[in-house]
């Protein structure tokens, strides 16, 4: 679905990124682990042509076949949010506190899609039903501030898939959130998934987060991915020095990836 | 907030009219939106802070050193205590202080200011020609201001550190350092005298009939009035210290809008918004000046004030017959019932001006409004 191949960046002739290969595929959640700095979120970024002011990007990132670095930028554009939907790592300031949910819901809808103002309305109520908002008609005329950390990256998440992307990327989905609520967003990130074959880059530097969703994993160092495989693989038997390190950083209730961790966490949110 | 209509209970007990239990049910659902609500509050808040500026008004005019009997009475009549004691008897300055205010205060509830010394005329009817001059001046400098000044903040924020950024802080430092009286003499004189393209000073040229009076500004009165040669003398007239008494405001304006704009570029919300593909222009309209407005209007409520006090200068160099070259008179004459009517003046024009800003930070930012 999604190629990277030898992609580089470089900002100002620091190299950022030293040449990352990774692909997604329909229907999986790809985990990218790594610690700050490793690279993991500029990854994203330049999937959606989002890098920083001054940074240049080098190598290849195939949508389907399609070379995305070298798209005009309203072709871009057509991808960014219809083809390749982001959530970022704060809901609380990736919102427009001054424009309502419904705004912020249905303006790329009826851009990208060119849908009318109650066809996209009702489909952003469908929306928010679907990322278990309670009370999607009222919600919809809401601002963000009357929501809690939890719902609000719910939200961003029914804004991500307004215009049925194919690849979602979340950036940090759960960092930002309380344990609690944690695992109720990535049980829907991981259900939805499943239901709409999305192909899912799920950035984290939690391999707890990575062990409870995650099909497959690359681990990142320095701009490079240095380990890259199945879930189970990497995370019981990794084979790089610097995944053994990070794993044995975990402290012990998550040293050991397994399925409980989709089951145990409660989604903690209450309306 | 107590119904004019009698309490709910009697609704139940005495049946109303229909089409007056929906009038009473449709104010309370109105005060019960957290707009009017906000507004109510707001204008709750300016009453006190108007009757706060009387006592300081007052107060103040009352402690400036000075016996307004010695500006005002010649040198003979000085020299015969009767006169002087007649004078300030007659002006109601022989009364103690407290009781000069409520005499004032209530005088002012009736729209009276009292009778300037200098003009012997109501002060009120000195300010009801005097202020919409100004007014006229000070608006037209503010709207120049917000539209110069937002746009160029907005540009030079778009092209940062590139050529345009770097032309306009230079011209925003220059427009914020030169003084105003400076600027106005040397407009009025390379524009007027030299090379004779702007009229000189005044309203309208001297040879025009003044437009009928309905709004006090010259330039919408003659409008009205379907003048349009007295129009374009007046547009002519308001340009040079209009944009004068502007240039302060725009520099500042361009300065603040240049960094709120790039504060909020650097926002999350804005790279989500990218992130949406959504196009540039509605990027910037939506999503980034939305934002920026906030300090925007803040600094452009503040400047206003800063406007009213240059155009005392603006005034006297431009010969405009504005609130300005009234207070100038005024205080150097000890004319304590006019200085008094001006502080009156610019204190509720500045209460109007924060009003307007505390409004358009609740239309802007439900965060305000739905506290």
């Amino acid at each position: 679905m999604l190629d990277i191949t030898d992609l580089r960046v470089t900002i100002g002739g620091r190299d950022i990124l030293g040449g990352v290969d990774l692909s997604l595929r329909q229907g999986q959640v790809h985990g990218l682990a790594g610690e700050s700095g490793s690279g993991k979120t500029m990854t994203g970024l330049a999937v959606l042509g989002l890098l920083p002011h001054g940074a240049r990007a080098t190598g290849s990132i195939a949508l389907e076949g399609r070379d995305l670095l070298g798209l005009r930028p309203k072709e871009l554009n057509r991808v960014r949010g219809g083809e390749i939907a982001m959530v970022f790592q704060d809901p609380a300031t990736s919102l427009h506190p001054m424009l309502t949910i419904g705004r912020q819901l249905t303006e790329h809808m009826r851009h990208h899609l060119g849908l009318g103002r109650s066809e996209a309305r009702s489909r952003a109520v469908e929306l928010l039903a679907k990322v278990r908002i309670p009370g999607p008609e009222e919600a919809f005329g809401r601002y963000p501030h009357q929501f809690s950390g939890g719902m609000r990256q719910r939200i961003a998440i029914a804004i991500a898939l307004a215009c049925s992307p194919k690849v979602l990327i979340a950036d940090e989905p759960t960092t930002a959130l309380d344990v609690t609520v944690q695992a109720g967003v990535l049980r829907l990130l991981r259900g939805l998934c499943d239901d709409l074959g999305l192909a899912v880059l799920l950035v984290t530097h939690d391999l707890g987060v990575m062990s409870a969703v995650a099909d497959e994993v690359s681990v990142m160092k320095d701009g490079l991915v240095v380990e890259s495989g199945p879930r189970g693989q990497v995370l019981r038997t990794p084979s790089h020095p610097y995944t053994r390190s990070l794993l044995d950083s975990l402290p012990e209730a998550h040293a050991v990836p397994g399925e409980s961790g989709q089951q145990s966490a409660g989604d903690g949110e209450t309306a | 907030m107590t119904d004019p209509d009698g309490p709910s209970g009697t609704a139940t007990a005495v049946p109303e009219p229909p089409e007056k239990a929906a009038g009473t049910r449709g104010r309370r659902r109105a005060l019960r939106h957290p707009l009017a609500r906000f507004l109510l509050r707001r204008v709750l808040i300016a009453v006190l802070l108007a009757w706060g500026i009387t006592v300081v008004t007052f107060v103040l005019t009352n402690l400036v050193p000075g016996d307004p009997a010695t500006a005002n009475l010649g040198q003979r009549a000085l020299g015969d205590p009767a006169i002087v004691a007649q004078w300030r008897q007659d002006h109601g300055l022989d009364k103690p202080l407290p009781q000069q205010y409520l005499i004032h205060l209530g005088g002012m509830l009736q729209g009276d200011l009292g009778v300037s010394q200098q003009s012997h005329r109501p002060v009120s009817q000195d300010l009801a020609e005097t202020v919409p001059a100004t007014l006229e001046l000070a608006g037209a400098a503010i709207v120049v201001s917000l539209i110069l000044g937002v746009a160029f903040g907005v540009v030079a924020a778009l092209r940062r550190d590139r050529l345009p950024d770097h032309v306009l802080r230079v011209l925003s430092l220059i427009g914020i350092s030169v003084p105003t009286f400076w600027l106005a003499l040397v407009a009025f004189y390379v524009f007027f005298y030299r090379l004779q393209i702007t009229p000189g000073s005044g309203r309208i040229d001297p040879g025009l009939q003044a437009p009928p009076p309905v709004t006090g500004l010259a330039t919408v009165d003659s409008a009205l009035a379907g003048q349009w040669d007295v129009f374009a003398s007046a547009v002519g007239h308001l340009l040079t210290p209009a944009l004068v008494l502007a240039l302060y405001t725009i520099g500042l304006l361009t300065r603040f809008t240049r960094s709120a704009v790039l504060e909020v570029l650097g926002q999350d919300y804005v790279r989500a918004a990218r992130a949406k593909g959504l196009p540039g222009r509605v990027i910037l309209f939506r999503y980034v000046l939305r934002s920026a407005l906030v300090p925007i209007i803040t600094v452009a409520g503040l400047a206003f004030g800063s406007l009213l006090s240059g155009t005392v200068l603006v005034e006297a160099i431009f010969a405009w017959p504005g609130v300005g070259q009234y207070a100038y008179k005024s205080a150097t004459t000890l004319d304590l019932p006019a200085v008094m009517g001006v502080g009156l003046v610019v204190g509720g024009v500045y209460l109007v001006i924060n009003l307007i800003v505390d409004v358009l930070y609740g239309v802007i930012d439900p965060r305000v409004r739905l506290q």
